[in-house]
């Protein structure tokens, strides 16, 4: 058990609040660091995914071309996918647009609430896919931690428990929003 | 009335019958008068009166082979000609006393080899409109001899003799229903007939209310004495018309013949009974929402217990029991529970209308005695598979029923052997799908069935069968894996087990049966993305179908 | 005991009770803090038998039976959760999540809401079913509350207070199956509703984020339901 895990986090489509709930573990952090060694995280430098990751943080729904190859290159690499945060688990806000299609919401943000270049980026960005789906509807998940955000303690337990070598089971401590 | 008038008015009838020399009986049956069996009536009623033969033309209804419609009856000869035409008037008119016209020769083979008729025993003899004539064939003694020579007990106990069972679908034993609601002490009791027949491709108690109404209201009627209601009614969906215009028209009858109201047959029982119409819900054939839906309020079910026998109608003991199962019973009475017992299985006894419809070759309605193979009625009175195609499989039991594969051909009908085998009796629709049709398909389209017809009250009906359907769908497209065919049987299991009513509870029977016995269908539609028998459009979906494609739409935009 | 006739006893998850014979599974099990989830039930209103979560085993019934409508009787052997039982509750309560856009982060109900609550009791952490994100309107044209489908369980706990309690029978459901929709007279706009007495007790017992008070801050959002007992105590009283 005295072996370092390596970690990963990743931010798919969500608002980095899940990541922000994991640094509110504040002097946890330290604690748990000896314990593990972050190697692919928006909070790190590094660009590429590593070829074998123990667990890996998902924040975010799958909402774009993009965000669908990165989960699938990161499901292939990683032991124990977590997904972390209702966006990632129910599609959350991300997922609201679901109910129209992402048309509208294009009009709406590029079109009708901009003051200058009223038009559509598609060229540099991700195009985004038809429906935001849940991450466990793309490829398999082992952990789901439920939260909007999910509180620092139960990232805190949620962590623990992975180095530990234990798989969680959030039911009965986490709820949605 | 008693036994004298009811003798009178029959010898009246017959000597009305006297009159004449021959009697054309014209189908007046919903798909034969769509196709204008009316017409066709007239045209032999004024063929006759101008050559000066004695006959008479008679409005009957349905005759059972309605592929071959529209059918035509010439007695005393006991002639049945098909697909006749008004300009066929003529000939017809002139063959009687001679040679049938042999063009007319509806082609039944053996379409009434094996069937026994005692629901139907009338159907096709007597105008539907006229009580006299359904007294003139024993009509209403049955009632009579109920009413004055037997106690309410004495009935319940003939009834629950002869073995009959609901024949709506659950198949509950009548008798014992009839004995409980007789014993809830209750000052105002209510009896009513469940004509609220929705399963697609069920059609019996629409013809049996077209053809012989008197016979619902007679046995109506006796219920009534035996559990000591005073009150009811006929639930009758108001997609049949033509029933319901009969049923006024006969209720009108039967009050004037003082079948109905105040002392009837001369004593002191009294009972009237009142139409509602169904306002397009198949939910409302459950019980309980079909007393919601009587009370005036949304049709939908509520938990049992109580049970309407205990707390029903306005929250009065009340009886319900189907067409079918009220038609059955003046036969019981006028002969006894022992005469109907001699007829059928062990734990179904009698017979059995059914709707045989699909790719047959002799659609119709059919009226076989229990414990008959499925194969005498689809091969010997259906006459098999049209085309040379080959027969794949048969629905019974309607979107709560079951698809029965060649296999199970030489099952014998019963309540119990059909649940066995994953289907169920229900009402009497009888599917029959050859090797064109889809097992995929088929569940997807009764599951879109209960989906639209679910009231949405509970949860795992209202909700679970939108899943099912979209589960059912994506396999249809090719599209789904086998995680989504684990997750389609969670659902048929959970929807099952926790439906408040039987809607919900039965939706997912037709999914079961057909992953039972036509599993290979759904792993090619899963496995190889093929349809084998060519229905659905399942190539392999273009890449992604779902997840892509917006990028289009995007430049769309910015173009 | 069981010399007094309207008395019962029967045995709950292996504990022996007793009962009054008008009692239901439901009321007797919470009387001996024996939990079973409920979500269409409402102390002081009739029961619908709805919502399915409240099903439990009873030996020697075909079926599964609702706590919240099955009367007690002697002798009656009840399992309140089993591995099965469980498993059902689950796939309902999602049924409930994946059928209309429950988001609880950004809905008013969120930390108050039964559905949510229910979600953590029963231990579902995500939903395996997939969402079907239906369009849905939202009614705010009442001056004081806002109903917003997108939220709405049809557990009908409005409908039966509007007609049971206060007697204004404003509330109904229109359409079927997924379709169904809690309605104000006949779909008028809740503000323009002849009938409504702006009682607010819709409001009150609505269990998540359906029907809700204009107020300025979400957080403010309390619903107190406990009122519904003790009026009827308080009418019966008089």
């Amino acid at each position: 058990m005295s072996d370092v895990k390596t970690l990963a986090t990743v931010w798919l489509d969500g608002c980095s609040g899940c990541h922000m709930s994991l640094l509110d573990m504040d002097e946890r952090l330290i604690e748990l660091s000896s314990q593990f060694r972050l190697v692919y995280s928006p909070l790190v430098d590094r660009k590429t995914f590593p070829e074998q990751v123990d667990v890996t943080l998902v924040e975010g729904a799958v909402a774009s071309e993009e965000d669908l190859k990165k989960i699938r290159k990161i499901r292939e690499h990683t032991a124990v996918l977590v997904s972390l945060g209702d966006c990632a688990l129910t599609g959350n806000v991300s997922a609201m647009r679901n109910m129209c299609g992402p048309q509208p919401v294009f009009v709406r943000v590029y079109q009708e609430n901009a003051d200058l270049q009223r038009q559509v980026p598609s060229v540099g960005v991700p195009p985004l896919l038809d429906r935001v789906r849940p991450v466990h509807e793309v490829v398999p998940v082992e952990v789901y931690v439920p939260g909007c955000p999910p509180s620092a303690d139960t990232i805190y337990q949620v962590l623990s428990e992975l180095l530990a070598g234990h798989v969680p089971t959030l039911g009965g401590v986490a709820h949605f929003g | 009335m008693n036994a004298e008038e009811l003798q009178q008015i029959a010898a009246a009838a017959e000597e009305e019958r006297g009159k004449f020399d021959y009697e054309v009986n014209v189908c007046m049956g919903t798909s034969c008068l769509a196709q204008h069996s009316d017409g066709i009536r007239d045209a032999i009623e004024k063929e006759a009166e101008g050559c000066g033969k004695r006959c008479h033309a008679r409005r009957t209804g349905c005759m059972g082979p309605c592929a071959a419609g529209p059918m035509v009856l010439v007695e005393p000869a006991g002639i049945l000609y098909g697909h006749v035409h008004e300009a066929d008037a003529k000939e017809i008119v002139a063959s009687l006393g001679a040679e049938p016209v042999a063009r007319l020769d509806p082609q039944l083979g053996s379409y009434f080899e094996g069937q026994h008729f005692r629901v139907l025993e009338n159907v096709g003899h007597i105008d539907p409109e006229k009580v006299d004539e359904y007294v003139a064939r024993g009509g209403y003694e049955a009632l009579l001899k109920g009413l004055t020579e037997m106690t309410p007990a004495a009935v319940i106990e003939q009834i629950s003799k002869s073995g009959l069972r609901g024949r709506g679908g659950g198949g509950y034993p009548t008798g014992l229903k009839w004995d409980t609601v007789a014993r809830v002490k209750g000052a105002q009791k209510y009896v009513i007939c469940n004509g609220d027949e929705g399963d697609p491709g069920a059609f019996m108690d629409r013809s049996v209310l077209e053809s012989d109404p008197q016979r619902v209201i007679e046995g109506m009627t006796i219920a009534a004495y035996a559990i000591g209601a005073s009150k009811g009614y006929i639930y009758v969906r108001a997609e049949y018309p033509l029933a319901v215009q009969r049923l006024t028209v006969a209720l009108r009858e039967a009050r004037r013949r003082g079948f109905l109201g105040y002392g009837i047959c001369e004593t002191t029982f009294n009972f009237d009974i009142d139409i509602r119409l169904g306002a397009g819900a198949f939910v409302c054939g459950e019980e309980t929402a079909l007393i919601a839906s009587i009370e005036g309020k949304r049709g939908s079910p509520r938990p049992r217990p109580p049970y309407p026998a205990v707390s029903g109608l306005w929250g009065d003991p009340t009886l319900i029991n189907n067409v079918e199962t009220f038609a059955n019973v003046a036969p019981i009475i006028r002969n006894g529970g022992e005469w109907f017992a001699s007829m059928g299985t062990a734990r179904s006894k009698g017979t059995k209308v059914f709707a045989l419809t699909g790719r047959i070759r002799r659609t119709g309605l059919v009226e076989v005695p229990m414990g008959m193979t499925l194969r005498q009625i689809i091969f010997g009175i259906g006459g098999g598979v049209p085309d040379g195609r080959k027969f794949k499989a048969v629905q019974t039991g309607g979107p709560s029923g079951g698809c029965l594969p060649e296999e199970h051909l030489d099952l014998s009908i019963s309540y119990d052997a059909l649940i066995s085998a994953g289907s169920m009796m229900g009402s009497g629709g009888m599917i029959v799908m050859d090797d064109t049709s889809c097992m995929v398909s088929v569940a997807r389209f009764f599951m879109e069935f209960c989906m639209t017809e679910s009231c949405g009250k509970c949860i795992p009906c209202r909700a679970g069968t939108v899943q099912m359907y979209e589960l059912l769908s994506k396999i249809c497209r090719g599209e789904a894996t086998r995680r989504d065919l684990d997750q389609l049987t969670e659902l048929c299991e959970v929807v099952g087990a926790t439906s408040l009513c039987g809607l919900g509870q039965t939706a997912p029977n037709p999914v079961l049966s057909t992953l039972r016995y036509f599993r290979h269908e759904y792993l090619a539609h899963i496995d190889e993305k093929r349809c084998p028998a060519g229905v659905c459009q399942c190539g392999p979906p273009p890449r992604q179908a779902d997840l892509t494609g917006t990028q289009g739409a995007a430049v769309e935009v910015h173009a | 005991m069981s010399a007094e006739p309207n008395i019962r006893t029967l045995n709950i998850d292996g504990v022996g009770i007793s009962a009054r014979a008008d009692q239901t599974i439901l009321e007797t099990a919470r009387e001996h803090n024996i939990a079973i989830p409920t979500l269409c039930h409402l102390e002081g209103l009739s029961e619908v038998g709805a919502c399915r979560l409240c099903l439990v085993e009873v030996k020697g019934a075909r079926r599964l039976l609702p706590a919240c409508v099955t009367r007690v009787e002697e002798g009656m052997e009840v399992t309140t959760h089993t591995p099965k039982i469980d498993r059902y509750r689950t796939l309902v309560l999602e049924l409930f999540f994946a059928e209309r856009n429950h988001v609880c982060s950004v809905c008013v109900a969120n930390g108050r809401c039964e559905l949510q609550s229910l979600a953590l009791t029963l231990g579902m952490t995500h939903v395996e079913l997939p969402y079907q994100y239906p369009q849905l309107p939202v009614d705010a044209s009442h001056p004081r509350f806002t109903v917003d489908h997108n939220r709405c369980v049809l557990c009908t706990r409005c409908v039966r207070v509007c007609s049971e309690i206060e007697g204004a029978n404003t509330w109904g459901v229109m359409g079927r199956g997924a379709q169904s929709l809690v309605i104000t007279d006949l779909k008028e706009p809740w503000g323009q509703s002849e009938t409504c007495t702006s009682c607010g007790k819709c409001v009150q017992v609505c269990p998540t984020g359906a029907l809700f008070e204009k107020t300025g801050a979400t957080s403010k959002v309390r619903k107190h339901p406990e009122f519904l007992p003790y009026l009827r105590i308080m009418r019966e009283g008089e």
